[in-house]
């Protein structure tokens, strides 16, 4: 029954990995099969599909909004990322074959920020760019919408990344003044355009300011989080103990030179920035002096928490195996399958990775204990441990994702090692390539077979995708 | 049962109100505590809906003396173990088991003394609230310390006694003022009004809100009682430990208040405004409102003492009145008729088509479009789809200004909606309603067409007022799947639904009906087939009668008065107006043919001069009054009253008085409305009395036709008929069942 044959290999391991149950049958009746339980697979390969890998990735370091990038434009950060990922990987300018970036508060001016940024940074004027946003896995869609190019055939290098600048928004004028000035430019007269100026009134000139909230619902995501935590019985304690967990392994990180994805950047008129600004491990005494910021007076969401407002960008590549070992690289990972969810946007705003995981798992074949690497976008403490208290329930599973049982959560010695969103910070929008990046560097460092990357956004939505340590 | 509520009543007055040593024995099933550290956790848990019953009261009085007495406890939350309710309000039963108004006055006393003692208790009590907290209720949350409640759709705070006819009777209309201010507390108590929990925040009504839960380890509703049960312990722990202060430091706007009111001629001249304001609405028709006031006037001028004796025995004299007991025989009424007594139909209706986007039409499919229903709304032309179509828009973004719905609800909601001007999708259609034109033959091509597309199982409802269901059926291939459906205008304000069966259809088919007019909001009631059915034809006679009294000479403006005067929310002439004139002469005409002379009374023909003149109603402008868009005010319409001349009648002065002109009025409908209970076209009298007051606005201090009969007295009705009898004749000719009940006064509609 067992050859050396690949391919009925493959077919063995799929059936082994079809449910739990399967492999106990097996397990009793063969004992040559433990071994194969035992061990995970080699690889995700499947006849026929190509192989789409990371060459590398890269960000700028990630700062609270206000700070050092405070008077720059969103494309500037863009551009930074996009030529330090040229740099990083000395790849000519028109090999590049299509350029996705990803955005969430858009720049007017910038609306699609993938080609400004990109004919800032140099590359080919020839090479087409778009934007896509789906609020915090947007640089995760970017960088989806690039395998997709290349699994179709359509490109063989792809650069896929995302941008947030929060430390300028746009404040809109309120609609009646929009509507005033817009009927001023048509008014040909000058008594017509004095008439339309005098009927502004003061109150017209309340401005429109842009919100954390959701559209639907018009409930902030802090506030969401905050009762997913109550709905979850998070504790204010087990909140502020998991944030404290992101600070120091993320100034742990720091200090040991982990964060390689950070490229130096020179801010016009400032000095090189070459480290995240927003990690600051605290103590829990100091921790639980904050008051609640969304839910008054008793709520357990809390500054120290939450993720911080950042500014920030991030960059990968992404390429065909064959184009990238013809060019002379050794990629870093393979990126393999993965899925978008969507739930209610209300009470399960912030749910995607239980929702995900899962799903990501099965179409890979694969199970939690398979996996050596979790990254997780950390939101906020809250959400997280509502996610790992979802994941661990098997009522939860049952009742509302339709499954026989939980998937289990992630060991924590394997979740978010080198920090998280809550403590490195987290640009909406960049978040996602971070995300990858870093699953590609731990799985190097730690030499683990599999990792799993995991993120919730804005609208209900959410995001896994697994990825494969590239053969070192 | 009434005995033994009546022996707990009687224990309780005796003062037996801590726990024996007999009750001990016994376990408690409607309160039970739990002790956290140092927080006793009250939970009521009635085995059906959480009310002050003699039961509860008793077991809460037994809890809170063991609370009391447990020195380690220093605090204590109140809370509901039902997910839809904290204390939905006083055991109705219980007042109603009373059979004076002293033994009304002792509960309500007992119930005030009770709340004394919470009010002064020494260990801080949160009352910690979701869903409805209402009546009694509301009273005992608002004697505790503190207040919590959860921003579920389902909480409300309110005291609805108003609206039975009572009024707060354990201590509200002495908290309130103090709580709120003398305008504010008006305001809530008397017009009964339900308060949403925001609203109540900013009132300053409860002290904290505490936000509804989605899915996580538990189901939502229970997680979100266990999260209100643990932010309401941390906040009695804040209390005890004096870390929360009691009272709020009062804002400039309140402290300016506080000083005006401080001014006895001030309060003189708020309680002089509101008794004036209630005297217009009620024409003093409404004794608990006139009673509040001087409540509340007690309590501020004299001091509690008198205050709270005020409102007991007011309370005790309000539940004895007629009025009461009619408000609550509607309350009753309107419960019933919110039930299906045909059962679950075997197919649910989830696609819905409604033919004819006029008002009738468009108003059904924004009833239903907003509770889920897939509505196709068909019309023959684009205007009148764009119209009808609009008409939906507005009335649900009416809703999001009032902030009842989102505008993202109003968007999915709409999402239901399907406008067009084909059959397209009839084939999937459970249910069709028709609300075309009042004509028999446009009826007729309808319903052939209809049917020619839809499937076997679907109904077809047609909405008429007058036309009878069974000639509209004649041409159906299928009659057991035809019924009738008449809405009232405007759909989305007017509770009633008239449904109407044949001899033919199925009771598949109306359990079908009722559950789409249920699931739409409706009070429901079922009556049988005939010329006008119920409604329209208790109200053809009252109209006849009006214009015959417009005839002779009557003022279009006295008319109304008289017919307010006696408790009718619309006049006559308005309501006339409002129908359209042209209805009620189409309408006037049709049953005229169907019930002959009986049904005469004004001239038909002075209708048709008035619809050939355009003067329509409200909708052309110009009926009995003159509408000018914008306008509040409407003068009458003086080329109406120039038609009327060449119709004058000479009024008979031995039945002209106001009096009498009101009870020509009122009897010719009541006498028609028993009549239909007669001819069985009416179920039964609690149906008949919802029609009345919910369709046609018959006064509700009567509590409806049948309630009337049985308190004015059926013998004192067939005399003053009789009177106007040898006038007019056969109009006022008592009905058999009417004679059955006068000549024995034993006989109640209403036992």
């Amino acid at each position: 029954m067992l050859t050396t044959n690949q391919s009925s290999y493959d077919l063995f391991c799929f059936i082994l990995q079809r449910s739990k149950k399967e492999k106990c049958t097996f397990h009793f009746h063969n004992t040559t099969v433990n071994i194969f339980v035992a061990k995970s697979k080699k690889t995700l390969a499947k006849p026929g599909v190509k192989n789409i890998v990371l060459v590398d990735g890269v960000r700028t370091p990630f700062l609270q909004s206000g700070t050092i990038y405070a008077d720059l434009m969103p494309h500037d950060l863009a551009r930074a990322a996009l030529q330090g990922l040229l740099n990083r990987t000395g790849l000519p300018k028109d090999a590049v074959d299509y350029i996705v970036y990803g955005t969430v508060i858009q720049e007017v001016k910038t609306s699609n920020v993938a080609r400004e940024a990109a004919l800032g940074a140099g590359f080919s004027d020839k090479t087409p760019a778009h934007t896509v946003t789906m609020a915090c896995i947007s640089s995760n869609q970017a960088m989806t919408t690039a395998v997709g190019l290349i699994a179709a055939g359509q490109c063989d290098a792809v650069v896929a990344g995302g941008v947030e600048f929060m430390s300028d928004v746009p404040i809109r004028h309120s609609r009646r003044m929009r509507k005033t000035m817009l009927s001023l430019n048509k008014a040909k007269t000058l008594g017509a355009r004095l008439s339309l100026l005098g009927s502004i009134r003061l109150a017209h000139l309340a401005p429109e300011l842009p919100a954390v909230a959701e559209f639907s619902t018009a409930e902030t995501m802090g506030h969401s989080a905050d009762r997913l935590a109550a709905a979850f019985g998070v504790s204010r304690l087990e909140q502020d103990e998991f944030a404290l967990r992101s600070h120091t392994l993320a100034k742990k990180a720091q200090d040991s030179g982990l964060l390689s994805d950070v490229i130096s950047f020179k801010v016009p008129g400032k000095d090189i920035v070459s480290k995240d600004n927003g990690i600051r491990p605290s103590t829990m005494e100091q921790m639980a002096k904050l008051k609640p910021a969304f839910i008054k007076p008793h709520g357990t969401v809390t500054a120290a928490n939450s993720s911080f407002l950042t500014d920030g960008a991030s960059a990968v590549l992404i390429m065909s195996e064959e184009k990238a070992l013809a060019m002379g690289y050794k990629p870093k990972a393979y990126l393999r399958d993965f899925v978008y969810v969507s739930q209610d946007p209300k009470d399960q705003l912030l749910l995607g990775p239980t929702y995900a995981t899962p799903k990501v798992l099965e179409k890979s074949g694969l199970t939690l204990n398979d996996i050596d690497v979790f990254e997780f976008h950390e939101a906020f403490a809250g959400q997280i441990m509502a996610n790992l208290k979802a994941m661990e329930s098997d009522w939860f599973a049952q009742t509302y994702m339709g499954r026989k049982t939980k998937v289990g959560a992630p060991p924590m010695e394997k979740f978010n090692s080198w920090g998280g969103s809550l403590s490195l910070g987290h640009p909406f929008a960049a978040t996602g390539c971070r995300l990858v990046t870093t699953v590609a560097h731990r799985l190097q460092k730690e030499g683990g077979q599999y990792g799993l990357v995991a993120a919730c956004a804005a609208g209900g939505q959410g995001h896994a995708m697994v990825i494969e340590a590239y053969p070192q | 049962e009434r005995e033994t509520r009546l022996k707990f009543i009687c224990d309780c007055t005796a003062g037996v109100m801590s726990s024996t040593g007999r009750s001990a024995f016994f376990s408690r099933t409607h309160v039970n505590y739990e002790i956290k550290g140092d927080v006793a956790v009250i939970r009521m848990n009635d085995p059906s809906v959480n009310t002050l019953s003699v039961q509860m009261q008793r077991e809460m009085t037994e809890v809170m003396d063991e609370v009391w007495g447990n020195s380690a406890v220093q605090s204590v939350v109140l809370i509901s173990s039902k997910p839809g309710s904290f204390i939905a309000g006083a055991d109705l039963n219980m007042i109603q088991a009373c059979t004076t108004a002293e033994e009304v006055t002792l509960l309500s006393q007992e119930g005030q003394k009770m709340f004394e003692k919470i009010e002064k208790s020494p260990k801080p009590i949160v009352a910690a609230i979701n869903g409805s907290c209402l009546g009694g209720g509301f009273e005992f949350a608002i004697a505790c310390q503190y207040r919590i409640a959860t921003k579920s759709k389902k909480t409300v705070l309110g005291c609805p006694e108003v609206m039975l006819g009572l009024l707060p009777g354990a201590g509200g209309t002495q908290r309130l003022p103090k709580m709120l201010g003398l305008p504010s507390a008006f305001d809530v108590v008397l017009t009964g009004r339900s308060i949403r929990p925001d609203k109540a925040k900013k009132m300053g009504l409860v002290h904290q809100l505490v936000d509804t839960l989605g899915p996580g380890l538990k189901s939502p509703e229970e997680r979100t009682i266990e999260y209100l049960e643990e932010v309401a312990v941390e906040a009695a722990r804040g209390l005890a430990k004096k870390q929360i202060p009691l009272t709020k430091e009062k804002g400039l706007m309140q402290k300016i208040q506080d000083y005006v009111m401080s001014y006895p001629f001030v309060r003189q001249q708020i309680y002089n405004t509101v008794q004036k304001k209630v005297m217009k609405q009620t024409k003093g028709l409404y004794p608990a409102p006139l009673k509040i006031i001087e409540c509340v006037k007690a309590g501020l001028e004299q001091g509690p003492t008198a205050g709270y004796l005020a409102e007991s025995q007011n309370f005790g004299k309000l539940a004895m009145t007629p009025e009461s007991k009619a408000l609550i025989g509607l309350y009753h009424g309107q419960v019933t008729c919110k039930k299906n007594r045909f059962g679950t139909p075997e197919k649910e209706v989830k696609a819905l088509a409604v033919l004819g986007a006029g008002l009738m039409g468009a108003g059904i499919a924004q009833v239903s479009v907003d509770k889920g229903i897939h509505t196709i709304l068909k019309d023959t032309t684009l205007e009148g789809l764009s119209r009808g179509e609009q008409q939906v828009y507005k009335g649900l973004n009416d809703k999001t200004k009032k902030k009842s719905i989102t505008t993202f609800e109003r968007d999915s909601f709409l999402s239901n909606l399907t406008g067009q001007l084909d059959y397209n999708g009839f084939n999937k259609a459970d249910m069709v309603i028709e609300a075309v034109f009042e004509d028999l033959s446009i009826k007729h091509k309808v319903l052939k067409e209809v049917e020619a597309v839809i499937p076997p199982h679907c109904i077809f409802a047609t909405n008429t007022s007058a036309l009878p269901i069974k000639d509209i059926a004649a041409v159906s291939k299928r009659p057991e799947k035809v019924i009738g459906m008449h809405y009232f205008s405007p759909v989305d304000k007017m509770q009633l639904l008239e449904i109407i069966t044949t001899d033919k259809t199925s009771k598949d088919t109306t359990a079908s009906a009722v559950a789409v007019g249920l699931k739409q909001g409706k009070v429901i009631i079922v009556v049988g087939d005939g010329p006008g059915f119920y409604t329209t034809r208790c109200l053809a006679p009252m109209l006849a009668e009006a214009v015959r009294v417009l005839q002779e000479g009557v003022d279009p403006k006295k008319l109304d008065s008289l017919t307010t005067g006696f408790g009718f929310p619309v006049g006559a002439a308005t309501l006339a107006d409002e129908v359209g004139i042209d209805v009620a002469a189409h309408v006037a005409e049709d049953l005229g043919k169907a019930f002959g002379s009986r049904f005469g009374g004004g001239n038909i023909e002075f209708l048709k001069s008035m619809v050939d003149k355009g003067f329509k109603g409200r909708k052309s402008g110009k009926g009995c009054y003159i509408y000018q868009p914008g306008l509040k005010r409407r003068d009458v319409n003086t080329e109406a009253l120039e038609i009327l001349e060449s119709y004058k009648l000479t009024p008979n002065a031995a039945i002209s008085s106001d009096s009498d002109i009101q009870y020509r009025l009122v009897s010719r409908f009541v006498n028609e409305a028993v009549l239909c209970l007669q001819e069985g076209i009416l179920a039964n009298p609690v149906e008949g009395d919802i029609g009345a007051v919910f369709g046609l606005g018959f006064p509700p201090c009567l509590g409806g036709p049948f309630r009337f009969v049985d308190s004015f007295g059926a013998d004192k009705l067939v005399e003053k008929m009789r009177k106007f009898e040898e006038v007019f004749g056969n109009q006022f000719t008592p009905c058999q069942l009417l004679l059955d009940h006068a000549k024995d006064p034993s006989k109640k509609f209403h036992k």
